[in-house]
């Protein structure tokens, strides 16, 4: 994991910095003059070897210090304080009923295949993929907030802020995982020891969630793995549309304004998540698949 | 001798683009108490398809059962509903499949897949449950039977996987154990060896066995009598002994005749020419015919019915249907 967060480091470092634009002119204002500018350069740092300022921003990083913004000068890790959690609670809110609707959408399509909640399931799961999250986003306020003003329209102030934002983000997934688990199941369905849990005269009810499910459940995990890093990068989108305090917002307000330490803190943060999850699902596939769980 | 279990001009059919197809043609056959059956057949003649007609295992499948009779225990099956067979399955009849490699399921404990029939048909506490689950292992060989049971089936061998499905398929005391060809896949020593277990089983419970096979040499080794299946009817019913020593049916000569003998060189081995006909796209009339070296103009025409040669003998030919002999003549 250390290694794999050393490169990822550099890369997001060095990319930052290729995104055009001079954050020392914006910091300076329109009117500055070119001296103004490269006084306020050399203030930032950046006026520096490119190779200087990454190992200034590394051993910052391991003193625990994240930079200053740019932009409004305070401490990156304070302006992530009060919008950490609610973007963590906004993904996880996502992804929870991402996987609860997908599963439950998938099982219900391969059971009941070709028929009608198979056909229900399937064309919801094709509109969830097909449906980009602004225009999602969009219509959710229209109905549920503007005209029967049931949600607030945005902000993050109650748990009801996060319910429209939270079902536009794990939409895609949902869908993606509804499908996913749907053919995985079908293929598990024809599987000889579905026929010996039957001959053994268990029920359907039986058969399905302890037999079939079970066995179905191994690429979904790896999807749902996967999705989650589009999650992230996803809520950047849908915390516009909501008008959202949280990450995702903060970092296209950094990106306008070419604030590298924001930035790369939050990137860089973003990767750890998303290193994280793919090691959640390394252990969830050793609790599914008992294969793994003795090789290692 | 009693009948446990009679299929009467069973037909089963499969539903593919709203087109039915009749893969079962009117199989009829008898089990005796306490007699091995074995049902031989070339791939495709719908030897499985019986087992699973039996047991009526077709979720999943646009199988149905389309005419036809299967009596057990004096009872008819044909019309019973999904519920009260699941009261049958497992208890009264129970099945081993052709592939101990997946016919367990990869992510439940050895334990756990054997205590559910248990705790579903029998009527014992947890501990006398368990307790079970090791005497049955034990008795179908297992060794250290004890840790076995914490054990996945992937940790275990083909052989041993076997002895666990049979272990599973005996642990309720059923009346009828159906093998769809249970050691098919398993190497030589290791076919004998569960051969040799069910034989055992079989002799001890009294029960008796519908053994699906094309080993003819199994057939030999366990069956008290054998009906053979060709194109989704059976053709001949015969007690082992008879069978071998004069088969009657020319697809049951063909069949025999194609066994390689020990100490007899040839360059090639005998075969029966053609194939199995498609099921949809049967021949007119007798479906051997075709294959057939003595058919008749009247094979071609007409499917010929059984005719009982006596002593339990069946046999489903132009030359023995009754006042025709003289197409034979």
């Amino acid at each position: 994991m250390i290694p794999i967060l050393f490169i990822v480091s550099i890369l997001i470092f060095f990319f930052t910095h290729l995104i055009p634009g001079d954050p020392a002119r914006l910091v300076a204002g329109k009117d500055a003059t070119l001296e103004e500018v490269n006084i306020i350069r050399a203030e930032l740092g950046l006026d520096k070897p490119i190779w200087d300022q990454y190992i200034t921003y590394m051993s910052n990083l391991f003193q625990g210090d994240l930079g200053t913004s740019l932009k409004t000068g305070l401490p990156v890790s304070e302006m992530f304080a009060d919008r950490f959690m609610p973007s963590i609670y906004l993904t996880f809110m996502s992804m929870g009923w991402a996987l609860l609707l997908g599963l439950l959408i998938g099982t219900l399509s391969a059971v009941f295949k070709n028929k009608w909640p198979d056909y229900l399931g399937m064309v919801t799961a094709v509109s969830g993929i097909s449906m980009p999250g602004f225009w999602l986003g969009l219509i959710l306020i229209q109905i549920f907030s503007v005209q029967l003003g049931w949600f607030p329209t945005g902000g993050a102030e109650s748990w009801k802020s996060y319910i429209l934002p939270s079902l536009t983000l794990g939409a895609g997934i949902m869908s993606m995982l509804a499908r996913f688990t749907r053919s995985s199941l079908l293929e598990t369905l024809r599987a000889d020891f579905i026929r010996t849990g039957r001959a053994k005269g268990l029920k359907e009810s039986v058969v399905i969630p302890k037999h079939a499910l079970r066995n179905s459940l191994i690429p979904v995990v790896t999807i749902a793995g996967l999705q989650f890093g589009f999650l992230l990068g996803g809520s950047v989108v849908v915390e516009t549309v909501f008008s959202f305090p949280g990450m995702g917002r903060l970092l296209i307000d950094s990106i306008a304004f070419r604030d590298y330490p924001v930035i790369q803190a939050e990137m860089l943060l973003f990767s750890i998540e998303f290193i994280l999850v793919n090691l959640i699902v390394d252990i969830m596939y050793s609790m599914l698949n008992p294969k793994i769980r003795y090789a290692s | 001798m009693e009948k446990l279990l009679q299929v009467n001009q069973l037909e089963t059919q499969f539903t593919k683009d709203k087109e039915k197809l009749k893969i079962l043609r009117g199989v009829s056959f008898h089990i005796n108490k306490g007699e091995v059956l074995g049902l031989v057949g070339e791939s495709g003649c719908g030897k499985s398809l019986t087992s699973l007609s039996i047991m009526k295992l077709f979720k999943g499948t646009s199988g149905e059962i389309a005419g036809g009779r299967i009596v057990f225990k004096g009872e008819d099956l044909t019309h019973r509903s999904e519920r009260e067979m699941r009261k049958i399955r497992g208890k009264q009849m129970a099945m081993i499949f052709q592939e101990p490699m997946t016919s367990l399921n990869p992510v439940m404990k050895i334990g756990e897949q054997l205590l559910e029939p248990i705790r579903l048909h029998l009527d014992l506490n947890e501990k006398q449950a368990k307790e079970h689950v090791i005497y049955i292992l034990k008795k179908v060989g297992i060794p250290r039977a004890e840790e076995i049971i914490y054990e996945f089936p992937h940790q275990l061998s083909g052989g041993m996987r076997q002895r666990i499905m049979i272990a599973m398929a005996m642990s309720c005391n059923p009346q009828l154990l159906i093998a769809d060809e249970p050691t098919t896949a398993l190497d030589v020593t290791i076919q004998a060896q569960i051969l040799e277990l069910m034989k055992q089983l079989q002799k001890e419970e009294g029960m008796s066995v519908l053994l699906i096979t094309h080993d003819l040499g199994v057939v030999a080794e366990m069956c008290d009598r054998v009906a053979v299946m060709y194109a989704g009817r059976v053709v001949e019913e015969a007690n082992v002994f008879d069978l071998f020593e004069s088969p009657k049916h020319p697809y049951t000569k063909g069949l025999i005749g194609s066994v390689p003998k020990i100490g007899q060189r040839k360059d090639k081995l005998t075969s029966i020419k053609g194939n199995v006909p498609d099921p949809s796209n049967m021949p007119k009339g007798c479906k051997f015919a075709p294959r057939c070296n003595d058919a008749k103009a009247i094979c071609f025409e007409e499917e010929p019915n059984a005719t009982d040669l006596g002593n339990g003998r069946m046999c489903s030919c132009w030359m023995f249907e009754e006042g025709r002999e003289n197409v034979y003549a």
